[in-house]
Parts: C-alpha cells; sequence; structure tokens
C-alpha cells in the first residue's frame, strides 16, 4: 500500500534505499545458525516477516541474512531445535569517544532518504530511571507488617473528581458523586490505538480489563465495532486527529481521555504510517485506505488552556456529565503549572506520560531529547496540586516506563493514583521490543495489521496473559505494601515516607520530596 | 489561604517520632467532677508500657469558671521566647487572666520548660475582618505560633479543659501538675514508649486542638499519607506525630465537614470492602463515597485511640485490631484502657467488660448531648 | 469422541505441527535432532493447508462413517473398538493407496520412508494425552476436544 493521502511524507521509511548504488549500512545483528542443530524445517522461514530465513530449494538448506534480521527473537522462540541465536553485530567502528556507530548510522540512513528519522517504542538512552533510585519502607516491631495470604489486603481504587464534602442527610448520601472509575488493581493499559497495534491486540487488553476489573483505552484511532461490548471497561480518546470520534464512541467507554501530548513524542501528534491502515482501520478512523495518519501537532481547537476546558465541557455535555474526562499530557519541564491548569479547566483526572513512554512511531530525536522523567514530573505535579489545595479535585494517573509492580508501589507513595502500561502490556502479549513497531511488520502480531501476521497473536493468549500481569502485579504490591503495614492502597497515596532515596543529590531528593536512605 | 509546605522546614526540629504506648480514659456521663487521683493511678498500673519518654492527662471540666475562655496552655523555652509570643496572643485576643501554671518539684522530672497558662476571647474587631469563624481563628493563631514561634509552643486550647503533659512517666508528670488538685468529668491519659527520644515536652500526648484531645497507642503507617492530605486545608502537622494527625483528622471530618461520629469512625478505620458489599444499597452508597472521597484520612496500621471531647469520649481500634483495648461500665462511669488491669486498679468490679471489635467504637456520651 | 479440530484464524502457519508429528511418529519420539537426522524420517500426517493469509493444519478427521474403512483391500484400515479413531495397522498395510483415493479430506498420505504404507493421523494413540500436534501448537490453533 502507497501513501494515498497526498500529504508528502517526511520520515525516512526505508523505501528508496535500496535502489541506490552503493548503501552503507551494515547488519545491526548476526544471525546464529548452530548447523549441529538445525533440522532444516523452515519453521523460521515461515515466521520471518523480513525475510531473514530463506529455504534454498537447490542445496535443501535454510539460510540466513543478517542484514534482514532485525532481533524480535519470533525465529528464536519458534525453533524447535533451539538452533537460532541472534547478537548484535561484531563490526565495530573505529572507536571515537564523540561518534557512535549509532551516530553515524543514522547519518547514512538520512543520507540515503533525507528524512526524519523515526523509532519505535520508547527512548533507549542512559537517562537515569528514578524507579531504581527509590527504596521502599518495610516495619519491623513497633508496627506489624501484614500478610497478605492471611489478612484482606485492598487495592480498589477510583479514579474521578471527588467533592471536598459528603453532602448527607437522614444517613443517606444527599448528593451523588461525580463520575468514577472503580479499579480493582491501580493498573490500567496505556491508550494504544487500532492501527499502531492489531484488532487482537486491543481485544486481548479489553478482555484483560474487563477480567481483572481495570481499564484498556482506545488510543487516539477509534473504536473497532467488534469492542463495544466491553465499555464499563473502556477509556475512548480524543487527539488531535479526532480519528474515529463521534457521539456513539464518545458514549461508549467509561470515560473520555483528550489526549493533549504522549510522553514519547512531546509536541508532536500521532503518527500512523500508511502501511498500518488496513480496511478495518480505515473504516474504524475513518479515514481513506493505506493514507498516513498524521495528527496535528496541537488540537487546533485548543490553543490555550481555556480552549482545554471548553473542550472538556463539551464532551461532559455530550455525554450528560456521566463519564469522567481525563487530560493526558507529556511531562515536559513546566508540568506542574500545566497540570495546576488542567485540574482548574475541569479535569476528573490528569494523566502524565514520561519522557520514557512508548510509541508505535516517533521521530527518534524528539523521542531521545525531548520531555522529562515521569517520577520528577510525578513528585512535581503531585506537590503542586496540594499546596495549591486542588489535589483531591482529580486523580492523577502516570506512566512512561512503568516496568514492574514496585515501580507501581513507588509511584503510588509519590502520590500517582493509578498508573498506566503500555510497554509491559505488549510485552506480556508477546512484544519483543525490537522496537520496528513504525514498519508494521511486526512478527508478534501486535503493532501491524497484516492478516497474515496479525492471527499471531490470538486474543485468547493475549486476554489470558495481560490479566496474568495485572494479577501477578497485584499480588506483588499486597506483598510490598503489607509489609509497609498497610492494607489499603489509599494509605500509601502521597505517603512519601515510604520512600527513601538512594545515589541522588540534595535536589533530586527535594524535587522528589522525599528522605536520603539512613535519614 | 496560605499554602506554605511546611514540613521541611519542621522536620529538623521535631523528627517524626514513632512509638508504643499505654492509654487509659475515664468519664462520669452525669457530669460529676472527681479528681486526678484515679486516673494516675489507672495509667500508673500499666508503668510498663511506657519508658519514662512521655506521658500526660486531659481533663475537661476543670475550669468552670473560665468556661467561656479559650483556655491556652503553653511551653516556653525561655523568657525572650515567652514575650515575642505574648506580643502575638496579646495582638489577637483579649487575655482575662494570665499565670504559671503551678507545679511540684518531682524527681522522675527534670529541666521543665516554662509553662504557663492563659484564658482567653478573640479580639473582635480581629475576628471579623479575618472573616473566620471563631472556632476557625483560634485554629488559625495556635497554628501560627506553634509553626512560627521559636521555643514556644501552645499545647493546650479548649474551652473548660485542659491538656498537662510532659517528659517522664505519666505517674510522674500527673504529681508534677499537681493533678490531684484538679476536678474534672472526664479524664484521659497516656504513658508513651517512644523508640528515640526527643526529649521535647510537645511531643508528649494528649494532643489537643481546641475540645478534642487524642491519647493514642500505635503507629500508624499512613502517616505521611493522611499528613499531607491535611495539610491542602491548612493544617500544619509540625509535630510528625501520629496523635497530631489523628487530631486533626477527626477535626477535619467532624467540626469542618460536619459528619457525625460514626462516619468518622468509618472513614477513619473503614470497613473492608467485603463488608461494604453486605451492606443495604443506601449504606452501601454512602460508605463507598466516605471511603471515595476521604480514601487519604483512612489510617492505617495499628492503633487504639481515645478521643475526648466536652461532650464524651471516642474509643477505636484499628480496622483489623492490631492493637489492645479494653472498655469497661459501672453506674455512670465508663472506662477505657490499653489493659482490663488499669481499669479493675481503679474500678475492681466493673458491670460489663469487653473487647470492643476492630473497627467498632466505643462511644460515650454525656447525658442529654445527642452529638460528640 | 475427542478429535483434532483447527482454529484457522489462530493459525500461524509456522508448520510445527508438522515438525512434531514426525517426531512423535519416528524412532525417537523424544529427540527431535535424531527423528530428523537418523535413518528415514517418517512422513508428517498433519499437513498445514495455505492460502495467504488463510491457513490450518489438516488431518484425519477420523469419520463415523470413515470411507477409507471401506476402500480398504486389507482390512487394515480399521475403527478402533476402544478409542473411536480410524487407524491404519501398518503390518497389514500392503501401500495400495485404495483408501488414499477414497479419504475426502486428502488426509491420508503415502509414506515411503520405510515399507510402503499410507500414513495418517492415529491420534498419537500409542501416548497419553493432547496428540504431539496439538500440545506444540504455539497458538492455539489446535485443540483436542470433543464436539457434538
Amino acid at each position: 500500500m502507497g501513501s494515498q493521502g497526498g500529504r508528502a511524507r517526511n520520515w525516512a521509511d526505508g523505501r528508496g534505499e535500496g535502489n541506490m548504488s552503493l548503501n552503507y549500512s551494515t547488519p545491526e545483528f548476526i544471525i546464529e545458525r548452530n548447523n549441529d542443530r538445525c533440522i532444516d524445517c523452515r519453521v523460521c522461514v515461515t515466521q520471518c516477516a523480513n525475510e531473514a530465513h530463506i529455504y534454498d530449494e537447490e542445496e535443501d538448506k535454510v539460510v540466513s541474512d543478517d542484514m534482514k534480521c532485525i532481533n524480535c527473537h519470533r525465529c528464536v522462540v519458534f525453533c524447535p531445535t533451539r538452533a537460532l541465536s541472534v547478537r548484535k553485530h561484531p563490526l565495530e567502528y573505529r572507536e571515537n569517544a564523540s561518534w557512535s556507530g549509532h551516530d553515524i548510522n543514522t547519518i547514512y540512513k538520512q543520507a540515503a532518504s533525507g528524512g526524519i528519522l523515526l523509532a519505535g517504542m520508547g527512548t533507549g538512552k542512559k537517562y537515569p530511571i528514578y524507579w531504581d533510585h527509590l527504596l521502599l519502607n518495610a516495619s519491623q516491631v513497633t508496627n506489624p507488617s501484614i500478610d497478605p495470604l492471611r489478612e484482606p489486603m485492598e487495592l480498589k481504587t477510583f479514579l474521578g473528581r471527588k467533592p471536598e464534602t459528603l453532602k448527607i442527610e437522614n444517613g443517606r448520601l444527599a448528593e451523588k458523586l461525580p463520575p468514577q472509575l472503580e479499579l480493582e488493581v491501580p493498573i490500567m493499559f496505556a491508550a494504544m490505538s487500532f492501527g499502531s497495534i492489531s484488532l487482537n491486540a486491543h481485544k486481548s487488553l479489553a478482555r484483560a480489563a474487563e477480567e481483572v476489573g481495570s481499564f484498556f483505552n482506545t488510543g487516539e484511532g477509534g473504536l473497532h465495532r467488534e469492542l463495544s461490548g466491553y465499555g464499563k471497561n473502556t477509556i475512548v480518546q480524543v487527539a488531535s486527529g479526532r480519528f474515529g470520534v463521534h457521539s456513539e464512541y464518545l458514549n461508549a467507554g467509561a470515560a473520555i481521555e483528550i489526549k493533549i501530548g504522549q510522553g514519547a513524542k512531546p509536541g508532536i501528534g500521532g503518527h500512523l504510517p500508511g502501511e498500518k491502515v488496513g480496511p478495518e482501520v480505515s473504516l474504524t478512523r475513518m479515514i481513506p485506505l493505506g493514507s498516513d495518519a498524521i495528527s496535528p501537532a496541537p488540537h487546533h481547537d485548543i490553543y490555550s488552556i481555556e480552549d482545554l476546558r471548553q473542550l472538556i465541557f463539551s464532551l461532559k455535555e455530550a455525554t450528560n456529565y456521566e463519564k469522567p474526562v481525563s487530560v493526558k499530557i507529556a511531562a515536559v519541564h513546566n508540568v506542574a503549572a500545566i497540570a495546576s491548569g488542567i485540574v482548574r479547566a475541569g479535569a476528573d483526572i490528569v494523566t502524565i506520560d514520561g519522557f520514557r513512554g512508548g510509541s508505535g512511531a516517533t521521530p527518534l530525536r524528539t523521542r531521545d531529547s525531548v520531555g522529562i522523567p515521569i517520577e520528577t514530573a510525578l513528585a512535581a505535579v503531585d506537590s503542586r496540586l496540594r499546596q495549591e489545595g486542588i489535589r483531591n479535585q482529580a486523580s492523577l494517573v502516570v506512566s512512561g516506563s512503568i516496568r514492574n509492580s514496585s515501580d507501581v508501589v513507588k509511584a503510588v507513595a509519590l502520590g500517582a493514583d493509578a498508573v498506566n502500561i503500555g510497554t509491559a502490556a505488549l510485552i506480556a502479549l508477546g512484544c519483543h521490543m525490537c522496537q520496528k513497531c513504525y514498519t508494521g511488520k511486526c512478527n508478534w502480531g501486535i503493532a501491524t495489521q497484516d492478516p497474515n501476521l496479525t492471527k499471531r497473536l490470538n486474543p485468547d493468549i493475549g486476554a489470558r496473559r495481560a490479566a496474568n500481569l495485572l494479577r501477578a502485579w497485584g499480588h506483588e504490591i499486597k506483598e510490598l505494601i503489607g509489609g509497609m503495614g498497610i492494607n489499603a492502597l489509599e494509605s500509601l497515596r502521597g505517603n512519601r515516607l515510604m520512600l527513601r532515596g538512594i545515589g541522588l543529590n540534595e535536589k533530586e531528593l527535594k524535587i522528589l520530596g522525599i528522605k536520603a536512605a539512613g535519614e | 489561604m496560605n499554602f506554605k509546605w511546611q514540613v521541611n522546614i519542621m522536620e529538623k526540629k521535631y523528627p517524626r517520632i514513632p512509638s508504643g504506648c499505654a492509654i487509659s480514659g475515664i468519664m462520669n456521663k452525669k457530669g460529676e467532677r472527681f479528681s486526678g487521683t484515679d486516673i494516675m493511678k489507672s495509667i500508673a498500673l500499666m508503668h510498663d508500657r511506657s519508658n519514662g519518654l512521655g506521658g500526660g492527662f486531659a481533663a475537661y471540666g476543670i475550669y468552670p469558671e473560665y468556661s467561656d475562655h479559650y483556655a491556652l496552655h503553653v511551653f516556653y523555652e525561655s523568657l525572650s521566647n515567652r514575650v515575642s509570643a505574648e506580643e502575638f496572643i496579646n495582638e489577637h485576643f483579649n487575655v482575662d487572666t494570665s499565670e504559671m501554671i503551678h507545679t511540684r518539684k518531682v524527681k522522675g522530672i527534670s529541666n521543665p520548660p516554662l509553662i504557663w497558662r492563659y484564658f482567653v476571647q478573640p479580639k473582635k474587631n480581629k475576628l471579623h475582618s479575618s472573616e473566620l469563624t471563631e472556632e476557625e481563628y483560634v485554629v488559625r493563631c495556635i497554628m501560627r505560633i506553634n509553626s512560627s514561634y521559636e521555643g514556644c509552643y501552645i499545647f493546650s486550647s479548649g474551652k473548660n479543659m485542659g491538656a498537662f503533659k510532659g517528659v517522664g512517666y505519666p505517674e510522674d508528670i500527673g504529681e508534677f501538675y499537681r493533678l490531684e488538685e484538679y476536678k474534672g468529668y472526664l479524664w484521659t491519659a497516656h504513658g508513651r514508649f517512644p523508640t528515640n527520644t526527643p526529649g521535647w515536652w510537645g511531643g508528649a500526648h494528649p494532643f489537643t486542638l481546641l475540645d478534642w484531645s487524642i491519647v493514642h497507642n500505635g503507629e500508624i503507617s499512613s502517616y505521611h499519607a493522611n499528613a499531607r492530605f491535611l495539610e491542602m486545608f491548612g493544617y500544619k502537622c509540625t509535630l510528625q506525630t501520629d496523635t497530631e494527625v489523628i487530631t486533626y483528622i477527626f477535626d477535619f471530618l467532624m467540626r469542618k465537614n460536619g459528619l457525625p461520629v460514626e462516619l468518622a469512625v468509618s472513614t477513619i478505620a473503614a470497613p473492608l470492602w467485603k463488608e461494604i458489599e453486605r451492606m443495604d444499597e443506601d449504606r452501601k452508597e454512602l460508605i463507598k463515597a466516605l471511603r471515595t472521597v476521604y480514601s487519604s484520612l483512612l489510617i492505617n496500621g495499628p492503633f487504639s485511640i481515645i478521643l475526648g471531647t466536652r461532650n464524651g469520649i471516642v474509643a477505636l481500634n484499628d480496622r483489623i485490631k492490631l492493637r489492645n483495648m479494653v472498655a469497661a461500665t459501672k453506674g455512670d462511669f465508663l472506662y477505657v484502657a490499653s489493659e482490663e488491669s488499669g481499669i479493675r486498679e481503679i474500678c475492681p468490679n466493673p458491670e460489663n467488660v469487653w473487647v470492643p471489635k476492630a473497627g467498632e467504637p466505643v462511644i460515650g456520651l454525656m447525658e442529654g448531648v445527642k452529638e460528640i | 469422541m475427542k478429535r483434532v479440530y483447527a482454529k484457522e484464524e489462530a493459525c500461524v502457519g509456522c508448520r510445527l505441527c508438522e515438525v512434531h508429528c514426525i517426531v512423535a511418529h519416528s524412532k525417537y519420539p523424544d529427540n527431535i535432532i535424531k527423528a530428523f537426522r537418523k535413518g528415514n524420517r517418517p512422513a508428517a500426517r498433519v499437513f498445514v493447508e495455505e492460502n495467504k493469509p488463510v491457513s490450518f493444519a489438516l488431518q484425519c478427521r477420523h469419520c463415523e462413517d470413515a470411507p477409507c474403512t471401506r476402500a480398504c483391500i486389507t482390512g487394515a484400515m480399521h475403527r478402533d473398538y476402544h478409542s473411536g479413531a480410524v487407524i491404519n495397522d501398518e503390518e497389514r498395510c500392503v501401500g495400495c493407496w485404495t483408501c488414499i483415493i477414497a479419504c475426502p479430506y486428502g488426509a491420508i498420505r503415502r509414506d515411503e520412508s520405510g515399507k510402503k504404507v499410507a500414513a495418517k493421523c492415529d491420534l498419537c494413540s500409542a501416548k497419553e494425552g493432547e496428540p504431539a500436534c496439538v500440545a506444540n501448537c504455539p497458538n492455539d490453533a489446535l485443540v483436542f476436544e470433543e464436539r457434538q
């Protein structure tokens, strides 16, 4: 499928690179085939969408082309004799502290294509991961730790605007609460659009959310008609492209999220290459088949905070004030003030996506150098909203490389109400982090719309695995908070005394609002 | 409102100290006044539950002649601290009486601060221009002094009641303050077992705010979640103690938000979700709303507390009963203590003795009073 | 009776079912490399039919009234009294291929790796549990179950 949208692409998509007389690129990976173990069964050939494995009929032998390998591990996992392995290619440039191989290779790519470099998933640069500099507390002697195997342990979480006081008359609630999302675990699936990921991936997440009592988020690509039954566990997203947005859609979920920004690409809109716009995506997004779906960088009806307020209330009007409205932003330098404005603009939930957050397709340079870490953004926003006395007016959801249950616990202790997981959820579905989502050739059937590939993700299996992940993390969260002597998650929320910093400087400790280990 | 972020300044001064404890409370529901001798005997019996680093009492009905005045009990480090604080007090209040609290020398008590008492009423013009309720005005003034004035701490501020506390065993503290000379209808007491020493008198229990007093045994694991929520509403958790926070929670829920005591208790020691599921629809909706809106005020971790007010007491255990507490009645008297022996020491043959369930409050109301 | 059913929407066309079928019917059912490398490799009794993106694994349907059993000239092809599975007794099979012509599904193949015999799915009757193809399908595209 070509680009039929009539809009010129400005990114390097690989097309044309092969036509050059001399391509300077060299293989990134080396496929190691142990010929003592290979039985030439050709399973690897059937599974590689990049055609890195070829069956040579004349020789009756399976051979490999390193150049085409993207290290997705599909062949390695499928090889019945464990004959395959993939390694980083040993080829090195002459050592130079200023110019890494990556720096040089990206120049070759751009010299060949003349376009912006695209990347998939979150940044791989070695920025500090503050989660790994936070340590959790546990009870000893003065306060008993609580054993989740023997005592009740509660993780139930409500997201939405909380009134300052409750109106109670004659022992009954006199005024209903504003709409709330009820979560059995404080973990939701992050917004990932149908288009960037497959329908089977959406089905898996929707079913898992329903099974565990959480939410999946449509992302900006609309809601496929087959998923209409999962409404009470769905958050529908409205982004700048407004793909697939209509009144039925707005009313289809339990909440609406306005996407302003995304951690992997603050300041720009979504990118969906035309390769991934098949008939179903086209129908759901209401865009032409095969056209690139490039969301505008800003919402063109939101140039200011007061415009945001109008959109928030337009959406509330459209849904009869029955659904909480979330506003999702990327963690940027001034995030605390922005979040405060969003709460005052009427958002019920503020979702903040840190700069390590994932993406199906994002300009490499934006991904690798724009935004701030979610840990510092979360701490700053939570503190700011409390200083202004408005923290209870909106719930705070954070995302951007939540890797495990202790990251969740640390996020809650810093002040988050819940977290979103995107990358972790996809890994549960089988993603092996090859980071080539934007090519549309995901060998695991996740970030693709190719019908040969999407069927590789069986939604029965996917739903089970995604639900298992939430359950497993739920168990671990219970263990961790039980150790602190806490039996309901709300008592950890913003409880920063349960954290200590290690290897952090004074300024970082101050921003995070925590003490140093030993203090 | 002033949204000053307080914790970082005060932390250095008053580190957060977990502690174990003994508590005891006695009330006469008819309002008959009796001396502090009984409560001192009860808390003295539970000597081993304290370690000499803190003890204190709250007494209600002790200042009938000043029942319209706020009785401020104040610790001063030095005379100069008193001068600067009194400047503020005189500016904001009409001071009826200003006196040193009578104490006696006791062997176990060393280096007491200057302990002063004022009977005051807010200055009318100041109160009006503040546009606050009288109680809120008094609270703000106290918070101001306690957070901003060096070497000065108001540890009691109710009407017709007072707290008496310090560093030492509770029975020595009682002797020091000559509590046998006071007569009240409701007494609570506290013996402290902190796991490190502040050597600071303000850190002892009870903790009070206006008429509210709290004695507390336990170490709450939700401390910072509770404190940071309260700070949004102007409370300054300067002491870093659980007791201070528990007092503010009751104050916030009952005084500021007008919740009846039962619902305040259902917030603090909230029923488990599986219990809520079994409630009838109206009740379920109400309790669910409490846990949703005031989730940050759930007190987690072990505690047994006695909340005293002019209208009675509320004794409460945490939601999974991680601390001991016994209650008993005889005639017009209600007794609550950490151990049954603490009750039998002063009331050998109670009519009823029971162990309150987790999260189930013991509410003792004065006669003729509907709400705590 | 329990039969193997294919879910074409989940079949990824990897042909691992074929590989494991070969192994299960070889002389080395526990050693995949030897099964492929030592001596004569038996024919697979399950075949992935593919017309992209559609693919599914096909094997004997174990028909109630199996045409192959009626076509067999030696009585080698028979229904197992206990399991109900249609089994070819390879000792008695003479390799005449009449059954192959009779089978409406094309589920019987010639196996000339040793003595000429008709090779077909026997539901791995020698083994407990699921047939090898079902047990090794990576995407649950084959199920072994009782259906009406």
